[in-house]
């Protein structure tokens, strides 16, 4: 027996041979890279043929199957052969608020000092699907981001900045398909082909229903027009990702690492499932496809989890839809810290938390990294604390060498075996769910989200119980209170601008036009097409993100919440 | 005769859906042996005030994450006043700027709870803004009825 073993590890070794000569061949073009002390660093360390058993104790086949080099399946260790080597991650800052010209000037202050993709912070209402002047929307215009009522301010957000040279991310989801059609159409008036726009709509309507809830429409009208963007994106836009799906609003919600990986998977893979069953293949799509999952304080913990979460989703895509393009089975990761994380006692002490959680996203090997404000548990951030977020990844990228080598932990007892059994818990909740008629019938039977608030009250329990400790709130706390601290507020004026911004839209639009665009929406939402075409034609018409909405819930209804505690 | 139990209608107030406070709260309050009533999201200030007068409640507790808690408390408090009603206590938790607290009081709300409060600590503010009387002991106006409690007959809270 043993002889037999033995001859079986000699291939498997030749294989791991030829998987880092492949590794090799696709580095061959990076400059070196030194440390501080001069000592040279390979973009990856890992066994090569000759060490396999002496690094791991365990068979090169296995090294292969579960780790691999990086840009290779199963990508445990990273998408990419040359991680930050070869493309360092893009720095992208949630942020926006007010009117559009307010966002502008904070778009522009954050790209002149060193930002690297945008990422669009927008209103309820425009979440929500609610023009600034609707009378639900006057208390929340301009308040937890930008308002976008139309094109019009569309156009102003972008004012200047190129959008042929940067990415912009949109953390929008009931209304994606409206703001996708005016980014492509601001980009048109720019003079760029939507083959050639670049940027990412969350687009992840199911876990609006679990967390967050800015959902509009019941939930399976609400997967059609997802499902419409992704099939969009994939015929007129191709470079842009048409999804993010999103574990971060989930964890937010209260949920642990494990819910929060498998709630997420198992949405993106209801939305892979919505697209393959309109007869397009996986591969025609899902390279574009992204994720947005947190970040929690845990570092080895989130560090696994990311790496766990890049396994399952590469077995699953080539295991369920019979993916051969490689690139379909990546899961491209868009992370920051987590805002439940930050305190509002001694919110100084957020600073740290911050640079923690963004060494752990970069440790794990994020394509684009958030970092969150210190202030951002008082209110919106400040300029001052803008800068702060973004010079915080600028020492990360620049000083502390993290970026030098792929996957540092790779390997590491400690980081390999909470990623196998964080791996294992993640495929028993997503089989659990599958169980249970999936995770629509968990959406809708209310099962998922008495999971989530389940574990967010155990989180506080534990908090009040002293078993989990926050510096600052539950130990060491400062005895008297402290210094009140400066927060930036959104002037009284945002909303008067933002409706005088919208009465010059109205006034100037052409009436009949706005009609009959509005009817095309409808028919389109009545029939079986892709409603994206009649939705573009709206927003040149300047219809406006209520119109529109109103337009597709004259025919999907209404979603009205649980009341589950 | 077995005391009444204090009944509260835990709410979220305009568009914010975030929801995780409201539920905790919510779940807190009833395992400190409140009446809890949880109206769900996206719930207008007149819904609210509906809510709590169906209800008999003798609080409200309004949670709002999205900035707009100025705007969306004076709602709530201008409604109850006008239904004759500012014994119900208002109290709100959320993402609430330190700057902001002298106002809402002034408006008329008893309780403000912020990230990092207890909900151990949140009960019993509850039951205490409940047992008080009156809204807010320095207030201009704040549009607090000081009235009788003609509705609550009698019951003092837990204390």
């Amino acid at each position: 027996m043993r002889e037999g073993a033995e001859a079986e590890l000699v291939g498997a070794e030749a294989e791991l041979a030829a998987a880092y000569e492949r590794w090799r061949n696709a580095v061959a073009d990076l400059a070196p890279a030194e440390t501080d002390s001069g000592l040279p660093v390979e973009a990856v360390y890992g066994p090569t043929a000759a060490d396999a058993r002496g690094t791991l104790g365990a068979a090169a086949d296995e090294y292969l199957e579960r780790l691999g080099f990086p840009g290779e399946p199963p990508f445990t260790r990273g998408i990419y052969p040359s991680m930050y080597r070869g493309r360092p991650w893009t720095v992208r800052l949630y942020s926006g608020w007010g009117t559009a010209e307010d966002t502008n000037e904070r778009f522009r202050y954050l790209l002149e000092r060193g930002q690297t993709g945008l990422s669009v912070a927008l209103d309820l209402p425009t979440q929500m699907g609610l023009d600034s002047d609707a009378e639900p929307a006057r208390a929340e215009v301009g308040k937890v981001g930008v308002a976008v009522a139309s094109l019009a301010d569309m156009e102003t957000i972008f004012e200047g900045i190129p959008l042929e040279r940067i990415s912009t991310s949109f953390t929008i989801n009931a209304t994606a398909p409206i703001l996708l059609a005016m980014y492509q159409v601001v980009g048109e008036r720019q003079g760029v082909d939507p083959a050639q726009l670049r940027g990412t709509v969350q687009n992840d309507i199911l876990k609006e229903y679990l967390a967050r809830k800015t959902y509009i429409y019941p939930p399976r009208p609400s997967m059609r027009l997802a499902t419409d963007v992704i099939e969009y994106c994939a015929r007129t836009l191709p470079k842009f990702n048409p999804i993010s799906v999103c574990g971060y609003h989930v964890r937010q919600a209260g949920s642990d690492a494990v819910q929060e990986i498998a709630i997420a998977i198992s949405n993106g893979l209801a939305y892979v499932q919505s697209v393959v069953d309109r007869g397009i293949g996986v591969d025609e799509f899902a390279p574009q496809i992204s994720f947005n999952n947190s970040t929690m304080r845990d570092i080895f913990e989130e560090i696994a989890k990311h790496r766990a979460a890049r396994r399952i989703w590469a077995r699953l895509i080539e295991e369920r839809f019979g993916s051969t393009d490689p690139r379909s089975c990546r899961l491209r990761l868009y992370s920051g810290g987590d805002g439940t994380s930050l305190t509002a006692a001694e919110p100084h002490n957020n600073i740290m938390r911050i640079a923690l959680q963004a060494l752990t996203v970069v440790l794990s090997g994020a394509q684009a990294v958030h970092t969150m404000s210190w202030d951002e548990a008082l209110g919106l951030p400040s300029e001052e604390s803008v800068l702060l977020a973004l010079r915080t990844q600028q020492i990360l990228a620049h000083e502390s060498g993290v970026a030098r080598t792929a996957d540092p932990l790779g390997g590491s007892y400690y980081v390999e075996a909470l990623t196998d059994e964080l791996e294992r818990r993640i495929d028993t909740l997503i089989a659990k769910i599958e169980e249970n008629g999936g995770i629509v019938a968990g959406i809708e039977d209310g099962s998922l989200e008495q999971a989530i608030a389940e574990s967010a009250y155990e989180q506080q329990r534990q908090i009040e119980a002293g078993e989990r400790v926050i510096v600052g709130v539950n130990a060491f706390a400062e005895e008297g209170g402290e210094e009140p601290v400066e927060t930036f507020q959104v002037g009284a004026d945002v909303l008067e601008r933002q409706l005088a911004r919208l009465r010059t839209t109205r006034a100037e639009r052409d009436e009949a036009a706005v009609a009959a665009a509005l009817a095309g929406v409808e028919a389109a939402a009545r029939g079986s097409e892709n409603t994206m075409p009649a939705i573009v034609a709206a927003v040149r018409a300047y219809a406006t993100t209520g119109e529109i909405s109103d337009a597709l819930g004259r025919v999907f209804g209404r979603h009205t919440g649980s009341t589950v505690i | 005769m077995a005391e009444r139990k204090i009944r509260v209608v835990v709410a979220k107030p305009g568009l914010d859906g975030h929801d995780r406070g409201a539920k905790v709260i919510a779940r807190a309050l009833r395992d400190a042996g409140m009446e809890v009533i949880y109206t769900g999201l996206h719930q207008r200030p007149a819904q609210i005030v509906e809510t709590a007068l169906q209800e008999d409640a003798d609080a409200i507790g309004l949670s709002i994450l999205s900035g707009a808690h100025m705007t969306l408390t004076a709602e709530v408090l201008e409604l109850l006043a006008a239904e004759d009603a500012s014994e119900v206590a208002v109290v709100v938790g959320g993402v609430i700027p330190d700057e902001d607290h002298a106002a809402l009081r002034a408006q008329g709300v008893r309780e403000i709870f912020t990230p990092g409060t207890s909900t151990r600590e949140a009960a019993a503010l509850v039951a205490a803004a409940v047992a008080r009387p009156d809204a807010y002991d320095g207030g201009d106006d704040g549009g607090a009825a000081k009235g009788p409690r003609a509705r609550r007959g009698g019951s003092g809270g837990d204390s």
